[in-house]
């Protein structure tokens, strides 16, 4: 197993045809291409210092020179291409960034304009004409969680995802929550039970972003059950910290792509089979709020049995 | 019956705010750039200003800036009505003296109507 990913590691063609980057923009390569200058110099260089004696100095400097200049290219073209790779993450980030945004304008032309339609100032709707309102609403809906999460991504990335701080109850966040998604466990005959310790210290973070995890990962847990089942939710003391727990009976996360599941736009291939819908967005946001809120995430995983996840966050001092 | 100013690029929202503000009893003039919106506000003297931030001529900061400035105009609540929601935005929209931010994306149209309700005193 080990020796497997270090030649997977050491096969640089793939990684760089992985990144979809040619042979001569790739680090991998060009690393690879240096070091193996260097070492052909030094048995280059040992071999003439033990078998063959140079004795002109001149023919000395120029091999010094040439190999100089050799590695002075590689190394400039690393360089080169390492910035070649930081440009276009910075101009993906950017892209996101307003394509959403821009996105965001008529989505919000077209909710406000549903909600006028929807109240019935302008005259009563007909059964029909309210079930296909119904269709553009949940649309929409989808599309803006896509856009918001598209936008928090951007802004993860640019390291500007802004916390606020403050002192509230988890629990009572947690309670909210399950109750926003009755609907959602109902329609899929999942249970949703909670135990929360007595008398618990308010969590120390920023609500509206732990509200965001914490809807992920229910929402997960809901979706990824197939048919009946049950999600156990407890919430407890950890030392300095809040444990949060929740744990599923829903289809699992194979075992090669457990490595993955923080990853963004990452869909595992269970994911894939059972829920079509997803950005592959929620567990790569989740991660990088719990991070910057002081806490931990991980999880625990058997396919076809079921998937716990726990975090941690700072208790208020 | 009030009279309210909407500086707003986007002729879907004109209409929408336009229908439902008059069906509230009010009078809704419209500005389509930043140099409109601050005409307008300096002649017709608004109850209340809708505001977007991202608009042709000169921008809605720039705009803000300006009614804030204007002795006619310093008194008027302000609505930043927008979806610009980068860093610090909505600190600067406070300090330069908006009554309100609110982010078109993260609100439905009652709650709109009951920010504009507040700001007019009703």
């Amino acid at each position: 197993m080990g020796f497997k990913l270090i030649l997977e590691e050491l096969n640089v063609f793939s990684k760089c045809k992985q990144y979809r980057l040619s042979i001569w923009q790739c680090p991998q390569f060009l690393f690879l291409i240096m070091g193996l200058v260097i070492i052909a110099t030094a048995l280059v260089t040992y071999g003439l210092g033990t078998r063959y004696y140079v004795a002109d100095p001149e023919t000395v400097s120029l091999i010094v020179f040439i190999i100089t200049i050799v590695l002075f290219v590689i190394t400039f073209s690393i360089v080169r291409s390492m910035e070649g790779l930081a440009e276009a993450s910075k101009l993906k980030s950017e892209f996101i960034g307003i394509v959403s945004h821009q996105i965001r304008s008529p989505l919000s032309n077209l909710k406000w304009a549903y909600e006028l339609l929807i109240s019935e100032k302008f005259g009563e709707l007909g059964q029909k004409q309210k079930e296909y309102l119904k269709i553009l609403q949940e649309n929409f809906d989808r599309m803006n969680e896509l856009i918001n999460n598209l936008l928090m991504v951007s802004r993860i990335e640019e390291g500007r995802l802004p916390l606020n701080k403050a002192q509230f109850s988890l629990t009572k966040l947690i309670e909210e929550v399950i109750n926003g998604s009755k609907i959602l466990a109902e329609a899929s005959n999942v249970v949703v039970k909670f135990v929360a310790s007595d008398s618990l210290p308010p969590a120390f973070a920023d609500r509206q972003m732990v509200r965001v995890v914490v809807e992920n990962l229910l929402d997960n847990a809901i979706r990824y059950i197939k048919e009946n089942g049950q999600i156990n939710v407890i919430l407890k003391n950890d030392g300095d910290n809040l444990l949060f727990e929740i744990k599923d009976t829903g289809v699992g996360i194979p075992k090669d792509d457990q490595k993955n599941i923080f990853q963004k736009f990452f869909r595992s291939k269970n994911a894939l089979k059972y829920q079509t819908q997803g950005s592959g967005l929620g567990l790569h946001i989740t991660k990088s709020i719990v991070n910057k809120s002081g806490g931990k995430i991980w999880f625990k995983s058997k396919e076809g049995e079921g998937t716990t996840f726990w975090f941690t966050l700072p208790k208020n001092k | 019956m009030k009279k309210i100013l909407f500086i707003e690029d986007e002729s879907a929202l004109q209409k929408t705010f336009s229908d439902i503000l008059t069906q509230e009893g009010h009078e809704m003039i419209s500005a389509t750039d930043g140099e409109e919106g601050v005409r307008l506000a300096a002649a017709e003297k608004p109850d209340l200003i809708l505001l977007d931030l991202i608009l042709p001529k000169i921008n809605g900061f720039e705009v803000l800036k300006k009614l804030k400035g204007g002795i006619t105009t310093r008194d008027i609540p302000i609505i930043v009505l927008t979806n610009l929601e980068g860093a610090g935005d909505i600190e600067k929209a406070m300090e330069m003296g908006a009554t309100t931010y609110l982010v078109k994306a993260n609100y439905s149209l009652e709650e709109v109507l009951q920010k504009i309700k507040q700001a007019l005193g009703e």
